[in-house]
């Protein structure tokens, strides 16, 4: 395992020494996200770059607070962000998802209101009985993603203010009623009143992105998606730059060095895929801390940043030793390499959301880290945990490993690392 | 002295083209031994088998009782390994090469330092030692590739071609440090294509051609080989014809034998003056026109033209 770690830290060492290649791997992405943010808006506020998410809303309550959401997301303030379409069937709206038309489907159930507003004149009785709680559904397009993450953040952000709102009014009647403020016959005209105010302001409760200071609605930081899929794009570089290097150390004659030192095959191969991972940790930890510190982008939970970051590496790391089996000469992985990012870039969503893209592409998308890493970074962004990331977290690990056996194999054939 | 190495049979194949065809041969502890041939008889190929990078064809070679191909790990403990090309990380300096190889042999901590310090001593290079190799020329960075192969002092060290491409400085200070390894205690198989760093320096000498060994001894024992001869070489113009004046040389008395090679030809006898006459005579019988001659008193290059009828440098 030391040499490992010894083989992978030289090649680390080595990678912050070749400025060419530092260039790439970190500048080159680092401009192209703040074009991006330039292009987008992101840093003048004017757009969001992400528009016209389809969605399907099914409003099965008829309630003052089930009209309240639905006319959330046919509000003016969302009309960019939002392509909403009403239905009265959840079947057929679920259908639509599962055909991938939509990116999700918002179920209000019967009696949503009720649920949190009692029947007039049973607010306050003591015969009154408590209301059955009722859920309103998301029901998202686990291919889109992105979509399906910022219609589910607009109803936790309306379902939490409701609640809040509830919960504060509630406490306040009750407040009032003991100490005599107020009469227990206008309680509840008081109580649908403070409702009355949370149902109004959830019109403008969400917007995808605002800089107004003490805005405590869902953001949804564009550069939280562009600087990780430049990053994921550049990542495809230095994982070939990794695995060139094998090809670079065997021509330069200290492959056979290492071979013939006390250093056994497994060791020395182990040792040049470990460098490929650190390198590419290297470089997207350094990204996104640069963009943290530079950007303020808000990249969501730490320890879901770091295991996203860990298996995107992997799975890249995948991409990179089989292209390097494949090639014969360090040239033909960097010529290689560079297609390939720049097709994974393409494929993957760095540029474009996926969204937005004819459903074969969408199909295609799933071979590349890029995509999966971009999933878990929007999902984080979005509020989500480690626990959200189970999908593209196990793709990319099976990926990788998938790629590794398969690039081994190669490896074994061609004789690269063998006598 | 015991033997550290022992070669037997040791034979390389790359699909019909033999590079290696079963040799045998042995060094004693505390020998230099030169492997001499021209470039392609095998050198390397024998070198790259006996330091366990590639796996022989057939044969075996024992190194202080370790076969190389069946304890490959343990005969790499024991040996340190020179290589033709220069095989060092360029953006590294060169006491960072030193101590990545270093950790590579399993030292560590402080004995791995002092041992990188000593090693830079050695080669002449402990005030250059924060710069990164690339900023070298050719002979240092030949000296640091020699002192990889020495940090953890092995018992048998192979040298392959040292000496190739660089000045006549460095040149002279790789071969006096091989003379000084060797004087430690260092067993050292060096291969050359050059007879003076072989005559220079080795107890002993094989003479490899076309992957055969053709010979092997000690110098004198070599000499012996081609007797008490000189060998008399002339060059000549680019369009005469070498074959012919070869052929025409062999009637004179005392021409032992007469070879053409790339404008030149090369005459073995036993006194080279007595014959000199006679050989510029015959020449100008055929009109071709001799620009200098070059007389060489017995030694491995007389051997190598007198087993092969080639000169080494062909």
């Amino acid at each position: 395992m030391r040499k490992l770690l010894l083989i992978g830290l030289k090649d680390l060492t080595l990678m912050f020494r070749d400025r060419a290649a530092l260039t790439f791997m970190l500048l080159a992405p680092f401009l192209l996200t703040i074009g991006m943010g330039f292009v987008t808006g992101r840093f003048s506020g004017n757009s969001s770059g992400i528009s016209d998410i389809p969605v399907v809303i099914v409003n099965l309550d008829q309630g003052e607070l089930g009209n309240a959401l639905e006319d959330v997301f046919f509000s003016e303030d969302l009309a960019d962000l939002l392509e909403p379409t009403a239905s009265d069937s959840p079947e057929a709206a679920r259908q639509l998802i599962d055909s991938d038309q939509a990116s999700a489907a918002v179920i209000i159930p019967e009696g949503f209101t009720r649920s949190i507003i009692p029947a007039q004149g049973t607010m306050f009785s003591p015969n009154a009985v408590a209301p059955q709680a009722v859920q309103i559904e998301v029901y998202a397009n686990p291919s889109r993603p992105t979509g399906a993450g910022i219609v589910k953040a607009i109803v936790d952000e309306f379902v939490s203010r409701v609640e809040e709102g509830r919960v504060s009014g509630m406490t306040s009647i009750l407040g009032l009623l003991q100490s005599g403020l107020l009469n227990p016959q206008n309680a509840e005209s008081e109580a649908r009143a403070l409702f009355k105010n949370v149902e109004e302001t959830e019109s403008t409760a969400i917007t995808l992105k605002t800089d107004k200071e003490g805005a405590a609605a869902t953001e949804f930081d564009l550069l939280a998606y562009f600087a990780p899929g430049m990053a994921l794009m550049f990542l495809m570089f230095t994982v070939s730059y990794g695995g060139r290097s094998i090809l670079a150390e065997r021509a330069q004659g200290t492959l056979p060095r290492l071979m013939i030192s006390p250093t056994h095959t497994a060791q020395v191969l182990g040792g040049k895929v470990l460098g490929i991972f650190f390198m590419g940790v290297a470089q997207v930890g350094i990204l996104i801390l640069a963009s943290t510190v530079f950007f303020q982008v808000k990249w969501g939970d730490p320890l879901g940043i770091i295991v996203l970051i860990l298996a995107a590496v992997f799975g890249a790391a995948g991409w990179g030793m089989l292209i390097t089996a494949l090639a014969r000469t360090p040239a033909q992985v960097a010529s290689t390499g560079s297609a390939v990012m720049l097709i994974f870039g393409i494929l993957g969503g760095s540029f474009i959301n996926l969204e937005v893209m004819p459903s074969f592409i969408r199909l295609i998308s799933n071979i590349t880290p890029n995509k999966w890493g971009l999933d878990g970074f929007t999902t984080l962004a979005l509020g989500g945990t480690l626990k959200n990331l189970t999908e593209p977290v196990t793709a990319l690990l099976i990926m990788g490993a998938v790629l590794f056996g398969v690039a081994v194999l190669i490896f074994n054939r061609s004789g690269i690392m063998q006598k | 002295m015991p033997n550290i190495l022992e070669v037997h049979n040791l034979a390389k194949n790359y699909g019909d083209f033999t590079a290696v065809k079963g040799i045998s041969f042995d060094i004693k502890e505390g020998e230099i031994f030169s492997l001499l041939g021209p470039n392609g008889a095998g050198k390397t190929t024998t070198i790259s088998m006996l330091s366990t990078l590639y796996t022989p064809t057939s044969g075996d070679a024992i190194i202080a009782g370790h076969s190389i191909t069946k304890d490959p790990m343990a005969v790499k403990q024991v040996i340190g390994v020179v290589p033709q090309e220069i095989a060092l990380y360029e953006d590294l300096t060169a006491r960072e090469n030193l101590i990545f190889w270093g950790q590579m042999y399993g030292l560590s901590g402080r004995s791995l330092h002092s041992r990188v310090d000593v090693v830079l001593e050695q080669i002449g290079l402990a005030d250059k030692a924060k710069k990164r190799v690339k900023t070298y020329s050719g002979g240092m960075k030949r000296r640091v590739n020699i002192g990889v192969g020495l940090l953890h002092k092995p018992r048998l060290l192979f040298m392959d071609e040292p000496t190739v491409g660089i000045d006549p400085q460095s040149r002279r200070a790789i071969l006096d440090t091989v003379k000084d390894l060797n004087k430690q205690g260092m067993t050292v198989l060096y291969t050359t294509h050059y007879m003076e760093e072989a005559q220079e320096l080795s107890d002993r000498v094989g003479i490899i051609d076309h992957g055969e060994l053709i010979a092997l001894g000690t110098q004198d024992e070599l000499t012996r080989q081609v007797g008490q001869t000189d060998t008399l070489i002339l060059h000549i113009g680019e369009n005469e014809d070498a074959n012919a004046l070869a052929a025409s040389l062999k009637g004179i008395k005392d021409v032992l034998e007469a070879n053409a090679t790339n404008h030149e030809v090369s005459i073995i006898t036993p006194q080279a003056e007595n014959i000199l006459a006679a050989v510029v005579s015959k020449a100008n019988e055929r009109g071709i026109k001799i620009h200098s001659i070059d007389i060489r008193e017995p030694n491995l290059e007389a051997v190598f033209l007198h087993l092969t009828g080639r000169a080494l440098r062909d």
